[in-house]
C-alpha cells in the first residue's frame, strides 16, 4: 500500500491550493490600471496615501470578492455534477440562475441602486429555487430528470422575460442590464465580503459533509441506496445548497460562465473523482481561477475593463473543448483496446 | 411467527409474506412467500418478466411501494434505517454503473460506506477489507485501474468485491454472471459457495439453469410474478416444471461422472431427433 491516506492527501491538496490562492491574490492585487507599488512596499519601500487607498479600499476587496465568487461557483459545479451524475453539468443548469438574473434586471429597471440589485437577484433565485423544487417533486420524490427539465425551462423562460424587459427598456437601462448580465466582479464592501466568504466556507463544509454519499451516488440512485445512502434526502439537500451557492454568486457577480464547469473538470482529472478531495479543491481552485480571470479582465484592455464573464468564456471555452477532445481520444483508444482483449480472451496467465 | 431466540440457527435471514409489487396498474409480484436461511444459496429462476429482479430490488429496500411483509434478520424492512439495511444486505446489481472514473480499489472501498459514520474517512482496516475482497475476486491486480477502463467482466468482479467488503450476512446477486466468461462464472460461483459455507445467505437471479443446478441449494421458480415451485434443485428443476414455466421444452438429465443436473433446452431439431428415439411417450424421463 503505497498511496498516502485520504486525510493526508486532503491536507496536502488544501494546503497546496491555499498557497496557490494566496499567490494568485498577491499577483492580482499588485497589477491594475493604476500602479500601487505593491512589490515596492513588500520590499520595504514607501507607499503613498493614494496607492494605499487604491490597494486596500478598491483592489483588495475586489480580488477577495472574485475569490469568493469563484469558490462558490466551483463547489456549486461539483455539487450539481454529483447530483446529476454528469460531469458536464454546471451551476446554471438547474434554473436558479434564471430567477436570479430576472430579479436583478427587475431591480435595475425599478431604479434600485447599490445593494438592492444583488438582494433582489438573490430573492429571485430563492423564489425560483422553491418553485423548481416544488415542481420537480412527485410523490414526495425529487426526480433528477424532471429537475433538469424544469431548470432548463425556468432558464429559457427567464431569458425570454429578460429579452422582453430589454425590448421595452430605455437605452441607459438596456446598457445597464446587458452589463449586469455579462458577469463582472464588484468591489464589495466589508460586510458583503465577510458574508460571501462565510457563506462560501459554510456551503463548502455543508457539501463536504455529503462527500462520501456523493461518491456512492456514482453507482446510481438505487446503487447508492443499496450502499446505505438516503438518496432522497441527499438530492434535496444538494439541490438546495448548490442552488444557494449559485444564487449568491449570480446575485453578486451576474452570469460568470465556465468557472463551475472547467474548474471541477480539471481538478477531477488532476486529483481523481473522490468528492472529499474534490469539493474543498473546487472552492480553492475556483477562487484562483476567477481571481486570475478578473485580473485579466481588468488589465488586458486597460484602462477599459472587460466583463469577466467574457474572459472566463474566452479562456474556458477552448480549454474545455481541449479537455473533451483529449477525453474522447482516450475513450476511443480504450474502446479498441477492450475490443482486442475481448477477441483474445483465452486463458490468462 | 414469533422470532426465535438471538442467534438460533432456525431464524431466517430473509422472510417475505404475501409480498406484492405493482408498477402502476401492472402487478409484477403477487403473494410471494420466500425464506432465506443462513448458509444457503437460493436461485431465483423464471422467464423474462417473471419478477426476479423486482423481488431482489424489493428485498434490497429500493421499492418502497410494496404490500405484504419483508423481514430482514427478524426485523421489518420498513423499520430499518438505510445504513443498517446496507450492513445486513449487499447487492450485486445486474448492470453496475459508474459515472465517474473511480479506481477499482475506491469502488471496493465504497462497500465500507454503511459501516462508516458521519464524516469519517475509511480506516486502514477498511482499506484492508476492501483489498482482501478484491483479492478474493481475483481482481487485486486491477486495484489502481480506473473502473471505466475495465472490461464489463472485470467491472462485475469489482462490484462483487464491493459487495463482499460490505460484510453483510445477506448477499443478493442479480444475474451476476451475465458479463462473465465461463472461467470467471465458475470462479465467481465458487466464491459464492464459499461464502454460503461460511454462513452467508445468498439469493441469486440466474438465467443459466445449469449454473443454478450446480450451485444452488434451493430454487424459487417464478412465473408472471408468482411462485410456481420452491424446493431443492432436484425437486424444482424437472422437465415438467421447466417446460411449463419457460414455455419451451427443457430436458433434465444427470451427468454420469459429476452427478450434477444437466439442463438442456431442446431445439426443434433436437426435438425431432428425440421423437424418433422415443416414439410413443411424449415426456422424456426425469431423474
Amino acid at each position: 500500500m503505497s498511496s498516502p491516506s485520504l486525510a493526508l492527501r486532503l491536507v496536502r491538496v488544501v494546503l497546496g491550493l491555499s498557497l496557490l490562492l494566496v499567490v494568485a491574490i498577491a499577483i492580482a492585487v499588485s497589477f491594475g490600471a493604476a500602479e500601487v507599488g505593491f512589490w515596492q512596499r513588500l520590499l520595504g519601500g514607501a507607499w503613498s496615501e493614494t496607492q494605499r487607498a487604491i490597494l486596500l479600499a478598491l483592489r483588495l476587496p475586489r480580488v477577495l470578492t472574485a475569490a469568493a465568487l469563484g469558490g462558490l461557483l466551483g463547489v456549486a459545479g461539483v455539487a450539481f455534477q454529483a447530483l446529476l451524475r454528469n460531469p458536464l453539468a454546471d451551476p446554471y443548469v438547474l434554473g436558479v440562475s434564471g430567477g436570479a438574473s430576472l430579479g436583478g434586471v427587475l431591480a435595475l429597471l425599478a431604479g434600485v441602486a447599490g445593494l438592492g440589485v444583488p438582494v433582489a437577484a438573490f430573492a429571485g433565485a430563492l423564489a425560483s429555487l422553491i418553485a423548481i423544487e416544488r415542481i420537480a417533486t412527485t410523490g414526495g420524490r425529487l426526480t433528477v430528470f424532471t429537475l433538469l427539465l424544469t431548470g432548463a425551462i425556468f432558464n429559457s423562460f427567464s431569458a425570454a422575460l429578460i429579452y422582453f424587459l430589454q425590448s421595452v427598456a430605455s437605452r441607459e437601462e438596456l446598457s445597464a442590464i446587458v452589463f449586469y448580465l455579462m458577469g463582472r466582479v464588484p468591489s464589495a464592501g466589508l460586510t458583503t465580503l465577510v458574508a460571501l466568504w462565510a457563506a462560501g466556507v459554510a456551503i463548502t463544509l455543508a457539501l463536504f459533509a455529503s462527500a462520501r454519499d456523493f461518491n456512492a451516488l456514482t453507482a446510481g440512485e438505487e446503487g447508492a441506496q443499496q450502499l446505505g445512502v438516503d438518496v432522497e434526502r441527499l438530492k434535496r439537500r444538494t439541490f438546495v445548497i448548490g442552488s444557494l451557492a449559485t444564487a449568491l454568486a449570480v446575485a453578486t457577480g451576474g452570469l460568470i460562465g465556465f468557472v463551475g464547469l472547467v474548474v471541477p473538470h480539471l481538478l477531477r482529472r488532476l486529483l481523481g473523482p473522490d468528492h472529499r478531495i474534490l469539493l474543498p479543491a473546487a472552492f480553492l481552485g475556483g477562487a484562483c481561477f476567477l481571481v486570475l480571470a478578473d485580473l485579466a479582465a481588468r488589465t488586458l484592455a486597460a484602462p477599459t475593463e472587460l466583463p469577466v464573464g467574457v474572459v472566463t468564456a474566452l479562456l474556458g471555452g477552448p480549454f474545455f473543448l481541449l479537455l473533451l477532445r483529449r477525453r474522447a481520444l482516450a475513450a476511443g483508444g480504450e474502446l479498441s483496446a477492450t475490443g482486442s482483449e475481448a477477441n483474445g480472451h483465452g486463458p490468462q496467465r | 411467527m414469533a422470532p426465535s431466540a438471538e442467534g438460533a440457527p432456525s431464524r431466517p435471514l430473509l422472510e417475505t409474506r404475501g409480498l406484492a409489487v405493482a408498477y402502476g396498474e401492472r402487478a409484477v409480484l403477487s403473494g410471494v412467500d420466500f425464506t432465506l436461511q443462513p448458509g444457503s444459496v437460493v436461485g431465483l429462476l423464471g422467464p423474462n418478466g417473471a419478477g426476479k429482479s423486482t423481488l431482489v430490488r424489493a428485498i434490497s429496500g429500493v421499492l418502497p411501494g410494496y404490500t405484504g411483509s419483508i423481514s430482514v434478520l427478524g426485523e421489518n424492512l420498513r423499520a430499518l434505517p438505510r445504513k443498517e439495511l446496507a450492513r445486513r444486505i449487499a447487492v450485486v446489481p445486474q448492470e453496475p454503473r459508474f459515472d465517474f472514473p473511480f479506481s477499482a480499489l475506491e469502488v471496493a472501498v465504497m462497500g465500507r460506506h454503511p459501516h462508516l459514520h458521519g464524516l469519517a474517512f475509511e480506516s486502514a482496516e477498511d482499506v484492508a477489507i476492501a483489498r482482501r475482497a478484491l483479492e478474493r475476486c481475483g481482481a487485486l491486480h486491477l486495484a489502481a485501474r480506473p473502473i471505466d477502463q475495465l472490461s464489463s467482466g472485470e467491472r462485475q468482479r469489482i462490484v462483487f468485491a464491493r459487495a463482499l467488503a460490505q460484510q453483510a450476512p445477506v448477499l443478493l446477486l442479480d444475474e451476476p454472471a451475465s458479463f462473465l466468461d465461463l472461467r470467471f462464472q465458475v470462479e465467481l460461483f465458487d466464491r459464492v459457495r464459499e461464502l454460503a459455507d461460511e454462513g452467508t445467505g445468498v439469493v441469486a437471479v440466474l438465467h443459466d439453469l445449469n449454473l443454478a443446478a450446480e450451485y444452488c441449494d434451493r430454487i424459487v421458480l417464478l412465473r408472471a410474478g408468482r411462485v410456481v415451485a420452491v424446493g431443492t434443485t432436484a425437486e424444482v428443476l424437472t422437465y415438467q416444471n421447466l417446460t411449463s414455466v419457460y414455455e419451451t421444452e427443457i430436458y433434465v438429465d444427470l451427468n454420469d461422472i459429476t452427478g450434477s443436473l444437466v439442463v438442456t433446452p431442446l431445439s426443434s431439431r433436437a426435438r425431432r431427433r428425440l421423437r424418433e428415439l422415443l416414439p410413443a411417450d411424449d415426456s422424456p424421463p426425469t431423474p
